[in-house]
Order: structure tokens, then sequence, then C-alpha cells
């Protein structure tokens, strides 16, 4: 019965091994210990393998000359260069394909994504058809077909499929385009023109959208931003005398030169991966629609706004707060996707990496060049993307 | 009163009016067609472009695949002539193989019996209805996968050896997908209580090693499992080349279940930790008997998601040169016998159908489950 008389704010008495806290900090230590081993073991056995096959250990290799050509150098890449430059024309490729991809997946899953909502009966039966098809069949497969099956079988260069006769060439040697060289300051002044509509035009937006909510008076910052966008390069453009020289392929007996090619490996990665991760973006898109509730739409219009301005600002802000984060997270699969190059020999990081791994035997160091450059990428969109989050909270009560 | 109303309200009716028709306007075949196909000029302009699409992809399908295909023949010759559609003949000539890869012929009968076992253990516990589900669970997670093994391997039970390099086809796609799934589900379980364990340092480890295998591409992964697993090995100890490419993919997979198992976690209610922690359980018993049967539950149609993209992604051990489906597919193209234009065309058509068919199955598989479940918490 004495026992029984303790203060409540007393802790009661257990034994220390029963104790959480205490039991937090021995299965703690014997995890560390249990990985610590692990990694000494693996450690130990590395070094002694290494050893045993007379590898070197260290990143030396990668001033080593490389000796090989890659299918597409989109940086230079000269005789003598070494597995340090053939890596990063690896890593040049794999951004061209990614960014391609995305624009291309983006542009496809959005239309896809709302395709399948529409009240038109075919249109929304057969987006729900490309999607259900597309993200069902594996990704490699869809690349092989594109590869083989629809580039491999087009004609040689010497009878090309010309789209815009004398132009634009398509054959089994991939899409030549016309080459646009810019005379005089007409190439700098289209670049600064653009950048300078850009800020100019993000600044009357941010202004627009102040004076707004201050004083309800809508200003057309849309078409004031494309004009600013499209118009000051077309204005420096013609201030140089519109001073460019297309400078077509020119067909000779076996091939085809000057322009610029498409090899045929970029165009099947870019078309499958663009199109299966598309499918996965229309699903995205079409849950982020759904998720904002019809009342929003109905008080919208009740409100006397118009359908474009209900679209535009009450259903399309809450649909991306939804969309966003699961798109950022198909763009990542598609950048992590786009090393299923190595399976038809396009140059990216990974199938450069896999034959610098064959040619040098320093498997550990080309792994880690890998796994640190997609680590990077994940870890540094996750963050962008938890800030994202963070301010794009919907503020409860 | 009879004379009140005949007065003073003739024009009120005494019965009550027929129902009319609807207005065609509103309802009907014609409304419909109105509506969903010929809203406005922009709608009926996207109407016609997407029959004309449907039309002609349909035709493009049925044309190859039927109407110009070469139905018989002894090898490739056949297909070569201008004009030829798929290439049954090569299909038939080689199905055994996408099946069985190059699996000795007599004793094939092995995989075969795995496929019917699996089957066999599988739909009973697809089917809800279906009783003695922990039963099941033993021997589709445990007796299954054991027995297999035996199977195919063999060297005991007067079994002949057969070396996993001949091992190919669809055998190898379900072996790695299904290996991958079993192994990494208990893996995923663990790694998902770690990540929300109050303990610190497990936490951070979980953490990280979840999102070391989920920042990186599958092919690595591979790379990696084929590469540099032999040198953490000691020395003299030679790991399979399937195996290497299985451990690979069951580390990959068990991060993914394990963020998976995770949100079925954060959806159980906390009165239900609370309950069981008032109940006198401790931290196992609390998970073992309350918390995860729950969680698992809620979290059949993600497990079964990431199954399907698993199934898909095994294509990619061809890049370590293991011959699944597809790679055997690949392997195929390559025979001079049959090598024709149509013949790659006809194969990557085969395993096209073969993968959507399984993946689309389970895909509607899981929705299924997904509304049949869609009723316990939500409120």
């Amino acid at each position: 019965m004495a026992e029984d008389h303790r203060s409540a704010d007393e802790a009661p008495r257990v034994p220390w091994y029963n104790d959480p806290i205490w039991r937090g900090y021995v299965f703690q230590g014997l995890t560390l210990i249990v990985v610590a081993g692990i990694a000494w073991t693996i450690v130990h056995n590395t070094a002694v393998n290494l050893e045993k096959r007379h590898i070197a250990q260290g990143f030396g290799f990668l001033s080593t000359t490389a000796g090989f050509d890659l299918a597409q150098e989109s940086i230079s890449f000269p005789k003598d260069a070494s597995y340090g430059r053939a890596l990063l024309v690896g890593l040049v490729n794999t951004v061209i394909v990614a960014v391609a991809g995305i624009v291309f997946a983006t542009i496809v899953g959005f239309l896809v994504g709302v395709g399948r909502l529409s009240h038109n009966f075919v249109i929304s039966r057969l987006c729900t058809g490309y999607v259900e098809l597309l993200r069902n069949i594996p990704l490699l497969l869809q690349i092989f077909f594109w590869y083989f099956a629809v580039l491999g079988v087009l004609p040689s260069p010497r009878d090309s499929i010309q789209p815009v006769p004398g132009w634009v060439f398509l054959n089994n040697r991939g899409l030549y385009l016309p080459e646009f060289r810019f005379g005089g300051f007409a190439g700098d002044g289209i670049f600064y023109g653009l950048i300078f509509g850009l800020v100019v035009s993000w600044f009357v937006r941010r202004w627009a959208s102040k004076r707004q909510m201050e004083t309800g008076q809508p200003f057309p910052a849309g078409w004031t931003s494309v004009a600013l966008i499209v118009g000051l390069p077309l204005v420096l453009f013609a201030a140089s005398g519109f001073d460019l020289t297309l400078v077509a392929p020119k067909k000779s007996v076996f091939n085809l030169s000057g322009g610029i090619q498409i090899i045929p490996e970029l165009m099947a990665l870019v078309l499958a991966i663009s199109l299966y991760t598309a499918s996965f973006i229309a699903e995205v898109v079409r849950a982020g629609i759904l998720a904002v509730s019809h009342g929003q739409t109905e008080a919208a219009r009740s409100l006397g706004l118009s359908h474009g301005q209900t679209l535009r600002l009450v259903v399309i802000p809450q649909a991306m707060r939804v969309i966003i984060p699961p798109l950022t997270n198909q763009y990542l699969n598609l950048t992590k996707n786009s090393s299923l190059a190595v399976a038809i020999a396009y140059p990216d990081l990974v199938s450069v990496g896999g034959i610098v791994l064959n040619q040098s035997g320093q498997a550990i160091e080309v792994i880690a060049i890998w796994m640190a450059i997609y680590l990077g990428t994940s870890v540094a969109t996750a963050m962008i993307m938890n800030a994202y989050n963070r301010r794009m909270a919907i503020v409860e009560r | 009163m009879t004379d009140a109303t005949q007065h003073s309200g003739a024009y009120v009716r005494e019965t009550l009016a027929e129902a009319r028709e609807a207005p065609g306007r509103f309802f009907g075949p014609i409304a419909w067609m109105r509506q969903h196909l010929f809203g406005s000029v922009i709608d009926t302009l996207l109407t016609f472009l997407g029959v004309a699409i449907i039309a002609w992809l349909a035709w493009q399908v049925i044309d190859f695949a039927f109407l110009r295909a070469v139905w018989t023949g002894e090898n490739g010759e056949v297909c070569r002539k201008e004009g030829a559609g798929a290439c049954w003949p090569y299909v038939e000539a080689y199905w055994k193989q996408f099946v069985y890869g190059r699996y000795p012929i007599e004793e094939r009968w092995r995989p075969t019996l795995v496929f019917a076992l699996f089957a066999a253990t599988l739909v009973p516990l697809a089917i809800p209805s279906v009783p003695y589900k922990r039963l099941n669970v033993f021997l589709f997670l445990v007796a299954f996968p054991v027995v297999s093994f035996f199977l195919l391997t063999g060297g005991v039970f007067g079994l002949v050896e057969v070396e996993t390099t001949v091992w190919g086809g669809l055998l190898v796609t379900l072996i790695v997908a299904l290996t991958g799934i079993v192994c990494s589900l208990p893996f995923g379980i663990l790694l998902a209580l770690g990540r929300r364990s109050k303990l610190p340092i497990i936490r951070i480890l979980c953490i990280v090693f979840i999102e070391f295998w989920r920042g990186v591409p599958l092919i690595t992964v591979l790379f990696m499992a084929s590469n540099m697993l032999p040198l953490f090995m000691p020395a003299g100890m030679e790991v399979d080349k399937l195996l290497r490419a299985l451990i690979g993919v069951a580390l990959f997979t068990g991060a993914y279940l394990a963020e998976t198992i995770r949100g079925g976690l954060q959806a159980i209610p906390k009165g239900q930790y609370e309950g069981a922690m008032a109940l006198g359980l401790g931290y196992w018993q609390m998970m073992g008997l309350i918390v995860m049967p729950q969680a698992l539950k809620m979290v059949i149609p993600g497990i079964v998601n990431s199954f399907i993209s698993l199934f898909k992604d095994t294509t990619l051990v061809l890049i370590v040169s293991l011959f699944d489906l597809l790679g055997m597919i690949q392997a195929s193209l390559a025979d001079p016998i049959w090598i024709s234009p149509v013949t790659g065309k006809t194969g990557y058509f085969v395993a096209a159908v073969t993968f959507w068919v399984f993946c689309f199955g389970m895909s509607r598989y899981s929705q299924w489950m997904e509304r049949r479940l869609a009723t316990g918490h939500k409120r």
C-alpha cells in the first residue's frame, strides 16, 4: 500500500532495461554497430578484390585519353579528349534528352489530360485509350519499337523523305534540318531581346496583379507579355535588316552534309520517353482538375467571371497546387528513364559511362559519378518542391 | 359544393394531365449526339478527327496482324516478300523460347508446373470471398517460392540441375518481378516503420537508404549489382548473374514499397495507436496486431501498382545480358533464318500485347480493390 502514495508527477519506477529511453539508446547503438560492420566488410572486401585485380582506385583515370568516338557530340570532343570529357558530353546529351522530353511530355500530357475530361465522347475515349495503352507497355519496348521498327526502316540518305523539299530530310541516319545562321547583331539582338522581354513581362505581371488586388482594375498582362516577348526580338531582328541565312543540308551521293542532324537514337528516345511519360502526366492533370470542386466554378460564374476568367483565376491556380508535386515527380522519372538510352546506344551519361567502365575497369568510380549526378538532381528537386509546397499549402483557419 | 366547383372553376382540370414526352432536344440519342459529338463547330471537327484517328489506328493493326499477315511458312523467306504483314510462322517457331528461354526441352515441365502453382496460389488469393486467406498467403509467399526454387534449379530429389544462364523469357520476367516483390515486402515494412520511428539514428538511416534508391535509375542499380556486387563479396565467392540482378531489384523495390507502406501507416488514425498503447501493448505488438494489418490492407492497390511498374521494369535486365521476354524476342530477331523487314515489328507486337494484357489486367484489379477498400477510414 505504501508505494501507492507517490505524487502524480513522479514517473513510475521501471528497471532500466524496460525504460523506453534506455531501450532506444541500446537499439540505436546496436543498429549502428551492425550497419558499420556491414560497411566495413564491404570496404575491406572491395579493397582486397581490387588489389587482386590490380585496379588502381581514385578518379585519376578521368584525365586518361578516351580514344573512342561518340555518335552525338554536343560539345566538342576531339580525338585526344579524356574520359572526363566523354562523361561531360554524356551529361550534356542526357540534359538534351531530358529537356526535350519534358517539353513534349508536358504538352502532350496536358492535352490528353484535358481531353479525357472533354464532354466530347470520341475525344475523351481516344484520350483514355491513349493513357491505358501507353502506360501499360514497358518503356524499353516502346523505345525499341520507335528505333528498330519505325525509324530503322526509313529509306537510305539517297532517297530521303522530304517533308519540305530541299530543306528537311528524313532518312535512316536521322532528321536533317536547315541551320539558322544569324549575321551582324541579329543573333545577339534576338537573344537579349528575349531575355529583356521575359524580365520586363515578369515585372508587368506582378504590377498588374497587385493593382487588380487593390483596385479591381484588370490589366491585359497576358497580351502585354506576349507582345514584349515576341515583339522585342522581332523589332531587333528587323533592325538588323532580317540578317538571316538558312543553310540547307546538301545531298551528296551517299550522305547529307551541312544543316543540323538529329540522330535517330535521339529521335526514338525522345519520342518514346515523352509519349510514355505523357500518359502519366495526363493522369496527374486529370486528377488535379477533378480536385477543384464544382462549387468553385459555380461560385466564380455567379460572381460574374467569364468562362476564361473562371479557368484562369479560379480553376487553374487551384488545380496547379495539386498537379505540380506529382508533375515534378514525373519529370524526375523521365530524367531517370532517359538512362534507357544505353539500350539503343545513344551516348547519354549512363551509356558513355558504360563504355568508360568497360575500357578502364573503374566500376566503382563510374557508378559513383552516375549516382552522384542522379541523386543530386533528385535531392535538389525534392528540396525545391518542399519549399514550393510550404509556400502553396492552403492556409487553414 | 358540386355546383360551386362547376361554376367557379370551369377551367380547373379534374384529372391529371398525361405526362408528355420529354423534348427531343434534351433526351434521346439525337440529343446525346448533339451534346457529346456535335456541340459546336470545333466539337464537330474534333469528333471527325478523333474518329479518323481511331479508324486509321484500328485499320493499321487489323491490316498488319490479320489481312496482310503471313500465316504459314518454313522460314523467313515467306515474310520477305513486298507488303507482307505480321510474320506469324516466326512466332510459332519461337513462342516456346519466349516463354521458357533456353530451358532444356525435356525439362520444360518444371517451369510449366511453376506457372501452374503460381496460378493456383494467386487466383484464390486475389478473390476476396475465398476462405483460408492466412493459409493462402503462407502458401503464396513462403511455400511457393521455396518449391519453385528447388523445381527450377534442380540438383535435388533426382532433378537435373539447370543453370540460371539458360533461363529466359516470360519465366525470367515473372521470377524477377515476383522475387522483387516478395523479398522486398518485409524489407519495405521494416524501412517504413524505421522512417516513422522516434529514434533519430534509425530514422535517419532509413531515410538515407530509401532516398538513395529512389533517387537513382534502375539501370545504374543493375549495373551496380552486376559490376560492384562481386567486388563486395569475400574473395573467391561467386554470385550468380541472375541472383545479382535479383538483389539489385529487391533493394530498389524495397525503397519504393517502403514509401507505399508509409502512406498506409500515415492514413491510420492516431486513435488506433493510442488505443493499442492504452491496452498495454508494446511497440511490436501494437504494430503487428493493430496497425500493420490495417495499413497493409489499405495499401494493397499501391503494392499491386508497384508490382506493375516492377513487371514493366523487368525488361531492363536485358541490359545486364539476362534474357527476359523482351530480351528473348530481341535475341531471336538476330536469327538469320527469320530475318525480314517485318520480323521485328511482329516480335514487338507480341511483346506489347503480352505486357499490355498483364499490366492492364493488374491495374484494373488494383482499381477494383481500391473501390472495395475505400470504405474503412473515409469520413
